[in-house]
């Protein structure tokens, strides 16, 4: 049996019947970490609040943990742990009421399962007489983490748990990940950072409330079916310029300091781009060839 | 039921932590209190009277003596002719409310016409004084023509001797104390719950309880607890300052407006859980309570303007609003002292009330988000 069960799911919203999920099909594995990795505005929120039984969908069904999420909501409302993108816990409750009062609601303490939030807890146990709304953003994240984790749920869905948090306590978070998906806890977690989709077991690459991809972080990298060279430059918007004007064959765009450049190589050389961008640009550019990660995957998709 | 403490508790030191609203909510009510005690009262006292006299005689000295001496009135006399005192400018400095004018050879026409004028010019920018004082003018002027005219012919003499019960002085205090319990319990536990609960929604936090074995109804419960506790402490302090610096009596049972007050409370309650229900903002929210049930409050219960006289329309509407029922209930309790029996109407009106709030609020409970 599947964690997770998604079999037809739409949700529309207002008159104009906008559609914020489309038809999804997908399972989810037990003991996987699932990652949901899209833009803002791609469904992930809606399609996290079907899934806890907060929306009803439209059209379609799905299971969590065996159970129907129109039908047996209630029952799965004791099973399954979530933590919203915009969660802010009581901001004038200590970390440790804020954790004891999530205990107590969901009919468990913080000795019966420290176990599981020990080495989270840890960290914050240091700070548990200051008030919630005066951690950092990534206390307060493991902090939530710590809130949705107490009652031990079978599964998780964490929705945008590291937006706005620095990059070494986003690091941390998805360690911490590893160490609960070695529990047994099946994890859904969405994210709009590509880097955070290859420490998932499974990814779903979501736009407009459809499902572009879903595979295994590496398949999806790996069916990436052009040819992908970087280029360094300090003039990113001419540079763009230059190469969308100069073939429809390839597709450029940027990425950090660099600017990518995806092509199919029966029909355009990389040498060729070479000296394109030597003669416009500078004498000293080159191109080198890079695996594409999951950005350019998405971005590959995105034009198909 | 270990839940419930628990969030009951969490609800607690919600409202305690948040030192600046609740210092409003305690102090709230003693401020009402005593602003219009002293300083919204429509009782006159000492008003100043500018008397102009151009008769200088003896009848004319005697009524400006007799003005002078009420309690109502101080007089302040301007002689001779009215060029060198400008009555407009006087008027429109705005410390003159009221000025009478005495014509010359004012006894001579009493005694010899047997009828004498006299001519009051009154402020009356504010209607409700203006005729206050001319009343209170007029009737000090009866007095004077009685006491001194009675050996002339009159063939009859009705005399009503009015006799003012339960409120002999007519003091202004027994009007609105009850009204600021009302005011006070309906912003405390309708804005209130309303507030706090969608407050929950507006942070996220909601989703986390309805995604949890708690039950939502219960989130909503437990989140009015504390304004109840918090308005039975209001109730204690409107009704301590009532009976101790405003001077009210306390005629009825203690018990009897403890309960009904608390049947005013909870309906109160039920119609902040009902806001709450129906709005997902905290100022959309707090607009609804104050203009769906403040204003009405104010304007419809009877406290500020007498229900008596409003258009029929009105007089409908204002059966629906429960502060004009707990109005009377607390006045007939407090003042008139009167018993169970004699306000089960108002707390049949209160208790349908709270009925069709509740089960509005059930009816609109959202198990889930939309």
């Amino acid at each position: 049996m599947s964690a997770i069960e998604v079999k037809g799911i739409s949700k529309w919203y207002g008159k104009q019947k906008q559609i914020a999920v489309n038809s999804l099909t997908f399972e989810v594995k037990k003991g996987e970490v699932f990652g949901l990795i899209g833009p803002d505005g791609a469904g992930k929120t809606s399609l996290f609040r079907i899934l806890t039984t907060l929306l009803l969908p439209d059209s379609g069904n799905a299971r969590v943990d065996g159970l129907d999420v129109v039908k047996d909501f209630r029952e799965i409302r004791n099973r399954i742990g979530y933590m919203p993108g915009r969660f802010s816990l009581y901001q004038d409750l200590t970390v440790e009421e804020n954790l004891n009062f999530f205990a107590t609601i969901f009919g468990t303490s913080i000795e019966e399962n420290y176990n599981l939030i020990r080495e989270i807890y840890i960290q914050l146990e240091p700070f548990k007489e200051r008030r919630a709304g005066k951690l950092s953003g990534g206390m307060k994240q493991k902090l939530a983490l710590c809130c949705a984790l107490i009652h031990k749920p079978t599964v998780l869905f964490l929705d945008e748990p590291t937006t706005g948090v620095d990059p070494v306590s986003r690091k941390e978070f998805w360690e911490m990940l590893g160490r609960l998906k070695d529990q047994g806890i099946t994890i859904m977690v969405s994210t709009p950072y590509m880097d955070e989709a290859a420490k998932c077991d499974r990814i779903a690459l979501i736009q407009k409330g459809d499902i572009l991809a879903i595979d295994t972080p590496e398949n999806i990298i790996n069916s990436f079916p052009e040819k992908l060279y970087r280029v360094q430059t300090e003039d990113t918007g001419r540079m763009l310029k230059i190469l969308s004007e100069y073939s429809s064959g390839l597709y450029a765009y940027a990425s950090g300091e660099y600017v990518h450049i995806a092509f199919n190589d029966n029909l355009i050389s990389p040498q060729e781009i070479t000296i394109v961008l030597r003669e416009h640009i500078s004498s000293e550019v080159s191109p080198e060839e890079i695996r594409p990660n999951i950005e350019d995957c998405f971005i590959h998709l995105l034009r198909a | 039921m270990k839940q419930f403490m628990a969030f009951v508790k969490k609800e607690f030191v919600h409202v305690l932590r948040d030192r600046k609203t609740l210092l409003i909510l305690i102090g709230m009510p003693i401020m009402q209190i005593l602003l219009f005690g002293f300083a919204m009262s429509n009782e006159i006292k000492e008003t100043k009277v500018v008397i102009v006299d151009q008769a200088i005689d003896n009848s004319s000295a005697k009524l400006v003596a007799r003005i002078d001496a009420s309690e109502y009135f101080d007089a302040e006399i301007r002689d001779l002719t009215i060029t060198d005192f400008n009555i407009e400018a006087a008027f429109k400095k705005g410390d003159l409310k009221i000025l009478l004018i005495i014509p010359p050879s004012f006894e001579s026409h009493i005694l010899h016409e047997g009828s004498a004028q006299l001519r009051i010019i009154a402020d009356a920018s504010d209607p409700n004084t203006a005729s206050l004082l001319t009343t209170y003018l007029t009737s000090i002027i009866q007095d004077f023509q009685k006491d001194n005219l009675s050996i002339q012919t009159i063939p009859y003499n009705i005399e009503p001797e009015v006799r003012m019960i339960y409120n002999p002085q007519l003091l202004s205090a027994h009007n609105f104390v009850p009204g600021v319990m009302a005011l006070v319990l309906m912003l405390v536990c309708v804005m209130m719950t309303a507030i706090t609960i969608v407050r929950e929604k507006e942070l996220g936090t909601m989703e986390v309880l309805l995604v949890s074995p708690y039950k939502p109804a219960l989130v909503m419960i437990s989140k009015a607890v504390p304004y109840l506790a918090l308005s039975w402490i209001n109730l204690i302090t409107i009704v301590l300052l009532g009976v101790f610096v405003m001077g009210l009596p306390f005629n009825g049972s203690i018990l009897l407006l403890f309960v009904e007050s608390t049947l005013f409370i909870l309906t109160c309650l039920t119609i902040g859980i009902f806001i709450s229900n129906i709005t997902s903002s905290q100022q959309v929210a707090m607009l609804i309570s104050l203009m769906g049930m403040m204003l009405p409050t104010v304007l419809l219960s009877g406290f500020v303007f007498p229900l008596e006289n409003m258009p029929k329309l009105l007089q409908w509407i204002s059966n629906v609003i429960p502060a004009r029922w707990y109005y009377v209930i607390v006045k007939d309790i407090m003042i008139k002292g009167t018993g169970f029996m004699d306000i089960l109407k108002e707390t049949l009106a209160l208790l349908t009330i709270t009925a069709f709030f509740f089960i509005m609020s059930i009816k609109k409970f959202k198990q889930r988000l939309a």
